[in-house]
């Protein structure tokens, strides 16, 4: 898979295609996980805002997953010096800082009732409020450096040094809230199939989404890369 | 005098004599013990319940400020590119440049974190721990740190790009030297030294990397 779409023009005539296609059943899959969560009956606890986790989980779970997708782009881009890895690198970071940003902003939009705080300093909220701060970075490492190549590849060493921290930075922030004897949990409604069957669609509808905003992100980073090209060459002609 | 010698001796006296050394620094971090206070509030009860975390706090910031010349001047001047083509590897060049980095700045800021900790009104027995804490925390910020100063190396804004860089992976090492002075040692003491010695080893490939990277 990844030989095959490793020919750039082999992956445009690809993501032509899939793009649309996987936008599509994006949203197929949103429409329908809406419609379930605003059908699901209200929690015993947590009344009608229960319906904010399957907006607030998936997201959650892709800004996880799109730093496992930058970091495999950058490994690629950094080992194979492929043009089209540093490129899905660069289209996957804005993407993946909005996906922590949104998991945030839920986060607090749901604690304000449950907790009665927007934000309290818990392991997984502070955790993920981490993850945005290198998710900026990476963003801010690549735009101050003026050569491309070379702000691709200090971002990819970068994205490398992040996703060998992210582990020790989650379970480093987990033993700090036990030392500070963190005050708050999640209440976990398993095992309720009312809930599943909404999350599940959320969460695919959330990777398709994804997937589609990226190819068309790496789509738009080629396109911009030729036209530059075209415009050195114009110059110097 | 091996090559390696040679290096280490440059780089002491740089990061000692040129710039004030670690006065700057030593500087940096008495004034934001001052303005803690100011911000606080004088009254004694509150600052020693902040007091250790404080300037431990500013400790982590006072190592953020010395970074940004940790490579830069030797990439303006082409010393970068002559030690890169020398005898010593370049993982270790990164390696020597950041241990003189924390003999010069870190070990000096590490022996005033207990003063300032003291004057804030931490208790006594804490200060062996503090300046404990401080010197491997020191260790573990100027190797990562380095990482971000060998990243930010030909990039416009370079000292505020390293903070942004460096700040996220400060996380762990900021939270076990703060539970190490909370708990008074064990675990927190523990997984601070463990991150130190992981920092030591691994940030020197990062490090050599982004410099090669620079230089190309």
């Amino acid at each position: 898979m990844f030989a095959f779409l490793a020919n750039p023009q082999r992956f445009m005539a690809f993501s032509k295609v899939a793009a649309p296609l996987i936008g599509a059943t994006a949203f197929l899959l949103l429409a329908s996980g809406l419609w379930l969560t605003f059908s699901a009956p209200d929690d015993y606890q947590q009344g009608a805002t229960v319906r904010m986790m399957f907006i607030h989980v998936p997201a959650a779970w892709l800004a996880l997953f799109s730093y496992v997708c930058l970091a495999v782009a950058s490994f690629l881009s950094l080992v194979f010096r492929h043009a089209l890895a540093d490129a899905a690198a660069k289209a996957c970071a804005p993407l993946g800082a909005t996906f922590t940003a949104l998991a945030l902003i839920t986060g607090a939009l749901w604690g304000q009732p449950m907790w009665g705080t927007w934000w309290v300093w818990d392991a997984r909220l502070t955790s993920m409020l981490v993850l945005l701060l290198l998710w900026l970075a990476y963003i801010a490492l690549r735009s101050a450096i003026d050569d491309e190549t070379k702000a691709g590849r200090a971002a990819a060493i970068l994205a490398l040094v992040g996703a060998i921290n992210l582990p020790i930075i989650h379970y480093s922030v987990v033993w700090w809230n036990t030392l500070h004897e963190g005050s708050s949990s999640f209440m976990k409604n398993t095992g309720s199939s009312h809930y599943l069957a909404p999350l599940a669609l959320m969460a695919l509808g959330y990777t398709a989404a994804f997937g589609s905003l990226w190819l068309v992100r790496i789509r738009a980073e080629l396109y911009r890369r030729r036209a530059s090209l075209l415009a050195l060459r114009a110059a110097e002609a | 005098m091996s090559p390696l010698t040679a290096l280490f001796g440059r780089e002491l006296s740089l990061s000692w004599g040129r710039g004030g050394g670690p006065l700057p620094a030593l500087a940096f971090y008495a004034g934001v013990t001052t303005m803690l206070p100011l911000a606080v509030g004088p009254e004694p009860e509150r600052l020693a319940s902040v007091a250790p975390g404080m300037a431990w706090l500013a400790l982590a910031l006072a190592a953020l400020l010395s970074l940004e010349r940790l490579f830069e001047r030797d990439f303006e001047d082409g010393a970068l590119d002559l030690l890169s083509l020398g005898p010593v590897p370049l993982e270790l060049v990164c390696a020597v440049k950041c241990l003189a980095q924390w003999i010069a700045i870190g070990l000096p800021l590490a022996l005033a974190a207990p003063i300032a900790a003291l004057a804030l009104g931490a208790p006594t027995a804490l200060a062996p721990l503090i300046a404990l804490c401080a010197a491997l925390g020191a260790l573990a910020f100027a190797f990562a740190g380095g990482m971000g100063a060998a990243l930010a190396l030909g990039s416009r804004r370079g000292g505020l790009l390293i903070a942004v860089i460096v700040l996220p992976l400060f996380a762990p090492p900021v939270i076990f030297g703060g539970g190490a002075l909370t708990a008074g040692g064990g675990a927190g003491l523990l997984l601070l030294a463990a991150w130190t010695a992981a920092a030591v080893a691994l940030s020197p490939l990062a490090m050599a990397a982004a410099v090669r990277n620079a230089l190309d």
